[in-house]
């Protein structure tokens, strides 16, 4: 197949460099920067957490990826319906989810925000617009189109939204949904991280091509293909998309190109599984770490240094800590909960 | 009271257009829905009543059709899924089990979706081993499912509308069998799904047959054979098969020693062993004066054949006859 490679954006050697700021909102980078500074240092509580036996159940991280869900999140409302899957603890908080009720419920307390019965693959924060994580592939992906079809319905410019990675691309019902949600023109964006890996597995190994929107093209979808570790171009290209979705022209679909820096569950890099993840295409990535990207762009636009740097990383340190402390005390749901939410709100 | 006559399948047209009339946050969606003949006489001219953005006829994609259906009933809406052959609903598996059933146990109740999704049991006429399965005892296995198995014309109009209106994630099954069974009928109530128990059709003394869907239409016209010959049989119909409430059944079975249940899909694993074991457990063993016994399909895939299909599918016959065997 032709023209469906990603080129340099697929390639670690490359785009290492600060981002460009010229002539972006300074105010809106500000609070970017803050926001993936905060995801990360949540992941990375959360990651000595599994590492010392505090967490009991798998967690997956996303740390190196933060930009995919930051640039999203900035064009997103409250009464958006996002849906993500295994990996979505950015998600969840790039939306303004609380880090102390997301550790509550990775911790497994009540106070969670799935009342402690979801765990790190299960979370939920509709009030913010987070309709709900699980665990099967693409499993959600279907959901979001439907949650975009009933904003068509209720006569709302709201979305739905899916996050998905390379790996659910390979399943069935992401092609079944890309189809459905475009013959029915609803208003629903595709947000593919693609981070070249499925669990242990390198795309080469699982498709002929490393380029997701190839599917778009299939389905006559508007797309996007971006460097997700540029926060700004991300939030670019998925600002266009959702301007013409919330237009009324049908669903979008953003491929955002990123590595995650860990394995594909807990703290390791896993540098031993796999194809193409040795320890030097791991240390090449890091090279492209959004964070850091915007940080120095930042300082070349002579708009932040490292002084304010070290403030922003103390002050959200400080509030990752309180959170895991306040968590770490909180009780467990009692064993009544099993029993409890099986079916839910009976009919009036 | 005044009552109308409606036959199954038109008493369930009369369901969906009361839900769309009433709510506009119904929409159905499916395969077939377009179509004069894919769903009997249960859906005609709906899309030309409410128009065809709220009567959505759907790509081939069970899968991505029944999970939008989920997605928008977190989103506030109460879809009815349409599967006109049960056996392509199984493309939906996900959709259904591990995402509907669960989601309000996965997020602390928080959310729940009220979908509803209508899987068709489409048996006989030569249409063979993929167009004829009664899988309702797979989704009375799973928490968090209520599961509707309609076997009067009431039920099939009353029951649709109690499902549409649940929170709950709802799979009602209908028997093209039964589409042609007539009764008179009072004006629609709506009832509370969680409330509907199974219900006595027909009262008696010396032996209780159980059963839902199109079974429990066999086990009436048996009991109505077993009359002319001097036995007295009472007919319980489970109507909701999950949650699973044998309350009523123990009763009956406390007073007539006997029990045999009839179900229209496999005995291993089955609702009728599912009924059996909630009785046996809940009496002392002294009650029964004989073995309870099952009337399902024998353990094989539907035949195409017609010849075969006669022999395969359970008849008002085998039931007399299973039952004078339990009476002896």
């Amino acid at each position: 197949m032709t023209n469906c490679s990603l080129g340099h954006l697929s390639d670690s050697a490359q785009l290492h460099e600060p981002l460009n700021v010229v002539g972006q909102d300074r105010a809106v980078l500000s609070r970017q920067l803050e926001m993936m500074l905060r995801i990360r240092l949540a992941e990375r509580c959360l990651a000595n957490g599994r590492r010392d036996g505090l967490v009991g159940g798998p967690v997956h991280l996303g740390i190196g990826q933060e930009a995919v869900a930051t640039g999203v999140a900035s064009v997103l409302r409250k009464t958006d319906r996002v849906f993500g899957g295994h990996r979505s603890h950015s998600h969840v908080l790039s939306m303004g989810g609380s880090i102390y009720r997301l550790f509550a419920e990775v911790l497994a307390r009540k106070t969670g925000m799935s009342r402690g019965m979801g765990g790190s693959m299960h979370l939920w924060d509709q009030p913010n617009g987070f309709y709900g994580a699980v665990p099967i592939v693409a499993g959600t992906v279907p959901l979001a189109v439907g949650a975009g079809l009933a904003a068509k319905f209720q006569g709302m410019q709201d979305i739905g939204l899916a996050y998905l990675g390379d790996g659910a691309m390979e399943e069935g019902v992401v092609h079944e949904s890309l189809n459905l949600a475009r013959m029915l023109q609803a208003p629903v964006l595709f947000v593919v991280e693609n981070n070249l890996f499925a669990s242990h597995m390198h795309i080469s190994l699982r498709q002929p091509s490393e380029m997701m929107a190839r599917f778009a093209i299939a389905n006559d979808i508007d797309y996007a293909v971006v460097d997700g570790n540029d926060v700004v171009k991300t939030h670019q290209a998925a600002d266009a998309l959702a301007q013409r979705i919330r237009a009324g022209h049908g669903p979008g679909f953003l491929e955002a190109v990123t590595f995650r820096w860990f394995g594909h569950v807990d703290w390791r890099e896993d540098i031993d599984v796999g194809v193409h993840r040795s320890a030097d295409e791991v240390s090449e990535w890091r090279k492209r770490d959004p964070i850091a990207r915007l940080y120095l762009g930042l300082c070349n636009a002579g708009w932040f240094d490292e002084e304010k740097m070290a403030q922003l990383e103390e002050k959200i340190a400080e509030e990752v800590r309180e959170a895991w402390e306040r968590a770490i005390n909180d009780a467990p749901p009692s064993s009544d909960a099993i029993a409890d939410y099986v079916y839910g709100v009976r009919a009036a | 009271m005044t009552t109308v006559r409606k036959n199954y399948g038109s008493a369930m047209l009369e369901a969906f257009e009361y839900l769309l009339a009433k709510y506009p946050e119904v929409f159905v969606i499916g395969q077939g829905l377009w179509s004069p003949w894919y769903v009997g006489n249960t859906m005609t001219d709906l899309d030309k009543k409410f128009g065809a953005h709220r009567i959505i006829d759907t790509p081939v994609s069970e899968a991505a059709s029944t999970g939008a259906a989920v997605g928008a009933a977190l989103a506030g809406m109460m879809p009815i899924v349409v599967h006109p052959r049960m056996d392509f609903m199984l493309y939906a598996m996900d959709a259904i089990v591990n995402q509907a059933a669960k989601w309000s146990s996965m997020v602390g109740g928080q959310a729940s979706p009220g979908v509803t999704i209508r899987g068709i049991v489409n048996r006989g006429g030569e249409q063979g081993a993929q167009h004829s399965q009664a899988l309702h005892a797979w989704f009375a296995h799973v928490p968090g499912l209520r599961v509707v198995m309609p076997a009067t014309v009431a039920d099939a109009r009353d029951l649709l509308i109690a499902s549409v209106v649940s929170r709950d994630p709802v799979l009602y099954i209908d028997d093209r069998w039964l589409y042609g069974q007539e009764d008179d009928l009072p004006p629609i109530k709506e009832l509370v799904l969680s409330d509907v128990e199974p219900q006595t059709l027909r009262a008696g003394d010396d032996v209780t047959l159980v059963a839902s869907s199109y079974s429990t239409k066999l086990a009436l016209d048996a009991a109505e054979v077993l009359l002319a010959q001097g036995v007295a049989a009472e007919v319980i119909d489970l109507r909701v098969i999950n949650p699973y409430q044998p309350r009523r059944i123990i009763e009956s079975v406390m007073r007539t020693g006997r029990l045999l249940v009839v179900d229209g899909g496999w005995a291993p694993c089955g609702m009728a062993g599912e009924v059996i074991a909630s009785v046996v457990e809940q009496i002392e063993p002294g009650v029964l004066k004989r073995a309870p016994v099952r009337v399902t399909l024998p353990f094989a895939s539907a035949p195409t054949s017609k010849f075969l299909e006669r022999a395969y599918y359970p008849t008002t016959e085998l039931i007399v006859q299973k039952t004078r065997e339990l009476l002896k």
